[in-house]
């Protein structure tokens, strides 16, 4: 049997017990067209070598046998608050969909003529040019649930969604749409283990002059595979800027597709990852300047122990005529032990003769020099790796604007390096 | 205060022996000043003492108000009083100077069962410590030593002493690296905290910055041991003559 049709023969197989939900029909329907033609992905594509797609392949989900952590981050903060359990959203745990400046509906509740008809699976279908990306298609046809989130002015508030687990077999598919007008803004925030197996696609469609954060803990939970993509166009003068909290998971692939289609807009896109033991985390990410004078940067820091493996790949797009780009990568992973392990593809490509474009890529283990300079003024063992750890982690974080929101996720990674001391 | 007896060390990688059994004693409020050629063992004294890997006790004892130092964690000896300035202080990117200071500080003080400083209480205490040694509130908002100057670096070594007040102070050639105003400053705040109770070990290749922190012994150190000891007098002696009358003597 030759690759392609051991990759149809997968998807044929994965979509058995998956059932086509019928608004947004014919954006699914084109959806499901792409997803034939690709299949799905196998460790001989050249983005999923490091990453073996089988257990999201699976016809089964693996059982997340082990409790998930739902503790609730970002508390203090006033925001329109959104639950999801199992993957579906909880209306009755959750505020009124009504925010000054925003219009919020279900995808499940989403008709054919819902003005996202034509946002719905957009930014996912441009993002499959250059590298296919079946997970996101597959998404694009069978999500069930999600959000669309057309934003008009500035936000009253931020929306903050938790995503909680409760189902130890649940198999989520959920997609957002995010279309915000010219000069709009909104700050969107999500937490939680949301599902055994999720697979999670945002588009996010920003007009000129747009500001757009999110901030993003995909929460404590040794059993979860997931898939994640977040798709991301952005019209002159746009902001977009997004960090990632990964601690824990079994399998974790946290994908980014970031496009510049007007001339001085900025991407900012952070991750920290955090893993002990069975965790293997991969953060893949596209970025294509197609306008001038943009500015995008990637800073991705993993923290690794027990035999966890981090990814990275990194893309720098740089097309013929996006002169004085900017763009910097730099991907890092803190290895705290001999078994655990770093695996970095760092790429530019650029056709454009006046840019700046910058990436490194490192791995190694905590600085012994610093770790005697703080013990020698008093600072003990634990404590003194943890603050180089937290030191270490401290570029990703830097990248989240809002220093209540950034200090809430300072304060979630301590818990975990409290509960993984040893 | 210290006592440090017979001490011999050999580094841990390689079978090298550094210190060859170095005896010393320094009583409280005294400021002792090691000089010696390069190699001489200055600094693998400075830096056994405060408990740095790398290095093999094979003989002898050090200890400070009688508590073996030698089997402490370094965070111990600090919260019982050590302190080391080191010769090239460490950059630690993404660790803000303040948490650092506040972090250490209250590390000792919950070691020794004392209770934590308040946020207000360490704040005021850490700008009127920084404003004599002419650290402004950037350098204490920057991660701990990354993109200080020589001279910075080495006042903010002298402003964790400070706030940390140890009883038993190593200098490891806090000089090196100073221009002549830095070392004014430098020395003047380690005289500042010159006490009846508190006791310094100035290791400097140079006479010079002993003008400014007068010693009341120094020691000649060679080849792993301490060979000559004397006043003040000495040091003026080796920066006139060199060590070689020094070393041939003892030979």
């Amino acid at each position: 049997m030759g690759a392609v049709s051991v990759k149809a023969e997968a998807l044929v197989q994965r979509l058995a017990g998956l059932a086509r939900p019928s608004g947004l029909a014919a954006a699914r329907e084109a959806a499901m067209a792409r997803l034939t033609g690709m299949g799905l992905p196998s460790k001989r594509d050249e983005y999923w070598q490091y990453t073996d797609p089988a257990a999201l392949n699976a016809a089964e989900v693996k059982p997340a046998d082990k409790e998930a952590d739902n503790t609730a981050l970002f508390g203090g903060l006033d925001a329109v608050k959104l639950v999801f359990v199992d993957g579906v959203f909880d209306a009755g745990a959750s505020d009124d969909l009504a925010l000054t400046g925003v219009s919020i509906t279900r995808v499940a509740h989403a008709l054919d003529t819902h003005w996202a008809q034509t946002s719905y699976g957009t930014l996912e279908a441009l993002g499959q040019s250059p590298i296919a990306r079946p997970w996101a298609a597959l998404n694009t046809a069978y999500a069930t649930d999600g959000l669309l989130i057309h934003v008009t002015g500035k936000a009253a508030k931020p929306i903050s969604i938790t995503y909680l687990r409760h189902s130890a077999h649940a198999d989520a598919i959920v997609h957002h749409v995010i279309k915000l007008d010219a000069g709009a803004e909104l700050t969107l925030l999500e937490q939680g283990p949301a599902a055994a197996r999720l697979n999670h696609v945002i588009e996010v469609d920003l007009g000129a002059a747009a500001r757009f954060h999110h901030i993003r803990a995909q929460g404590r939970d040794l059993g979860r595979h997931a898939v994640t993509h977040i798709f991301a166009q952005l019209a002159a003068e746009a902001l977009f800027k997004s960090f990632t909290l990964t601690a824990d998971g079994a399998l974790t692939r946290n994908e980014a597709v970031i496009t510049f289609a007007g001339p001085d807009a900025k991407a900012h896109i952070a991750g920290a990852a955090m893993g002990d033991g069975a965790f293997h985390h991969d953060d893949t990410v596209f970025v294509t300047h197609a306008a001038e004078r943009c500015e995008s940067r990637q800073v991705f820091k993993k923290v690794l122990k027990h035999g966890a493996v981090g990814v990275f790949q990194g893309k720098i797009l740089v097309k013929k005529g996006a002169q004085k780009t900017d763009g910097y990568q730099i991907s890092q992973a803190l290895l705290l032990d001999d078994d655990s392990q770093f695996l970095a593809k760092p790429e530019l490509e650029i056709y454009a003769d006046d840019v700046k474009c910058s990436h490194g890529s490192t791995s190694g283990a905590i600085d012994d020099t610093a770790l005697f300079y703080l013990r020698s003024r008093g600072v003990p063992l634990r404590a003194a790796q943890s603050l180089l750890i937290l030191a270490f982690l401290a570029d990703t974080i830097a990248e989240i604007e809002d220093e209540t929101i950034a200090e809430d996720i300072r304060a979630g990674l301590e818990t975990w390096l409290a509960r993984h001391e040893d | 205060m210290l006592e440090i007896k017979n001490l011999h060390v050999k580094l841990e990688e390689e079978d090298k022996q550094i210190l060859k059994g170095v005896t010393l004693s320094i009583g409280a409020g005294e400021v002792h000043a090691i000089m010696g050629p390069n190699g001489s063992g200055k600094s693998t004294l400075s830096y056994v003492l405060s408990g740095r890997d790398g290095y093999t006790v094979t003989d002898g004892s050090a200890t400070l108000d009688g508590a073996d130092l030698l089997a402490m964690d370094p965070e111990l000896r600090a919260a019982q009083g050590l302190f080391l300035a080191f010769q090239y202080p460490v950059e630690i990117p993404g660790v803000g100077n303040m948490t650092f200071l506040r972090t250490a500080l209250n590390a000792q003080r919950k070691t020794r069962g004392e209770p934590e400083i308040s946020a207000g209480d360490f704040l005021k205490l850490v700008r009127e410590k920084a404003k004599s040694l002419k650290i402004d509130a950037e350098m204490l908002k920057r991660p701990v030593n990354v993109g200080f100057s020589g001279g910075e670096k080495k006042r903010n070594e002298i402003l964790q002493m400070a706030m940390l007040e140890p009883k038993m102070c190593i200098l490891d050639e806090t000089d090196s690296g100073l221009d002549v105003d830095a070392m004014k400053l430098v020395s003047e705040g380690v005289n500042a905290l010159r006490s009846a109770g508190r006791s310094f070990l100035v290791i400097t290749h140079y006479q010079r910055l002993l003008d400014h922190i007068k010693p009341d012994v120094v020691h000649i150190m060679a080849a792993g041991r301490i060979i000559k000891t004397g006043g003040p007098e000495l040091a003026l002696e080796v920066e006139n003559n060199g060590y070689a009358d020094l070393l041939a003597e003892v030979k």
